[in-house]
């Protein structure tokens, strides 16, 4: 009995630091999209000249939808280059980019795409419908859309030009339709 | 264990029925907890009709805001909360059940967004825990009681009976401390 006993706690102890272990190696703020490989929710927003921004129209190429906020530093200062650089780039090859401002002033913003000469559309989200509508938690965090409107990847955080080409280029190889 | 480790007879029935007892509790705490948890409990909101802020915030009290740590959007003064409060409102108001408006929010942040975590899956582990540790501890305390309650006591205290050769001792230090 005695020595029966004595192996009942470690083997009782065995599946709760199993338990353990799994739970620490997680990132209990690193929460997976459940939108990844989910159609791209609609939305029409007005971008900050004043022109309608509708996601549909943009149906048929890759779209780098980035939600960010003039307050996000330097995460966002760090991609705005970025962006920008990979827009001008890529554009000819079926690459868009938006900027969606989050829990931002509209002069802020602007004062931000000013900063970096930002010509990619961008647009304020007036109660944050959209950046709730795509799940966002904080900015930065970037969308890529393939070109029949399917997420196909979430990045949390400031992107670096490697990290954005090696999502957007299998997209953009891919055929629209 | 022995037959002779078994004390009087009923103490093992007395034991499993105890530990019996605590799963039993453990079953009706946890029980209705799940019940309560479902925003889907709660009475649909009939459609376009003014919203109750009591019925946001029962909605959003449900919802972890997303900004902040370990809040929810009914409790959270951030930006990002208070623009989901507005969005319940709104979806309340456009008819939508909070069971609907809760899912709308899963759908978007995944299960992580609730702060009741429904009881399913590998979620059961987190109801399940508490209540097993509980009966596993009543378990351990009941044999642990058992064992120090059957440890061999110390021979029964009697009169004194001193043996032939203390007798004799007593003999001689009492003649010593006569002379």
């Amino acid at each position: 009995m005695t020595v029966r006993l004595r192996w009942l706690g470690p083997l009782a102890a065995l599946p709760l630091l199993a338990l353990l272990a799994y739970a620490f190696r997680t990132d209990p703020r690193a929460i997976p999209s459940p939108l990844v490989g989910r159609p791209a929710a609609a939305f029409v927003l007005t971008s900050f000249d004043g022109q309608p921004l509708d996601l549909a129209t943009f149906r048929g190429r890759v779209v780098v939808l980035n939600f960010w906020a003039s307050w996000c530093v330097p995460a966002c200062y760090d991609e705005a280059p970025v962006l920008e650089s990979a827009w001008q780039a890529s554009r000819d090859r079926g690459l868009v980019v938006l900027g969606v401002a989050i829990q931002d002033r509209a002069e802020a913003s602007q004062g931000f795409i000013q900063r970096f000469h930002l010509s990619f559309p961008n647009a304020p989200d007036p109660g944050g419908k959209v950046s709730i509508d795509y799940g966002v938690y904080g900015v930065p965090e970037t969308f890529v859309i393939d070109r029949r409107g399917t997420i196909r990847a979430k990045h949390v955080g400031a992107l670096t030009a490697d990290a954005l080409r090696a999502t957007v280029e299998p997209l953009l190889a891919e055929l629209p339709g | 264990m022995t037959a002779a480790d078994l004390g009087p007879l009923g103490r093992p029935a007395r034991a499993a029925r105890l530990v019996l007892l605590g799963a039993a509790w453990c079953l009706l705490v946890a029980g209705p907890a799940p019940a309560s948890a479902g925003v889907s409990t709660a009475a649909p909101v009939p459609a376009p009709v003014a919203v109750s802020e009591e019925t946001v915030t029962r909605v959003a009290s449900r919802l972890r805001c997303v900004v902040c740590q370990n809040l929810s959007v009914a409790d959270s003064p951030s930006e990002m909360a208070r623009q989901m409060r507005d969005l319940i409102r709104e979806q309340l108001a456009a008819g939508r059940t909070p069971a609907e408006v809760a899912q709308y929010f899963t759908d978007r942040y995944g299960e992580w967004v609730l702060l009741v975590p429904p009881a399913r899956g590998f979620n059961l582990v987190l109801w399940a825990l508490p209540c097993l540790g509980l009966v596993g501890g009543l378990g351990a305390v009941l044999i642990a009681a058992r064992r120090w309650s059957r440890r061999p006591s110390l021979p029964e205290a009697t009169d004194p009976v001193p043996v032939p050769a203390d007798r004799e001792r007593i003999r001689v230090e009492l003649e010593r401390f006569r002379d």
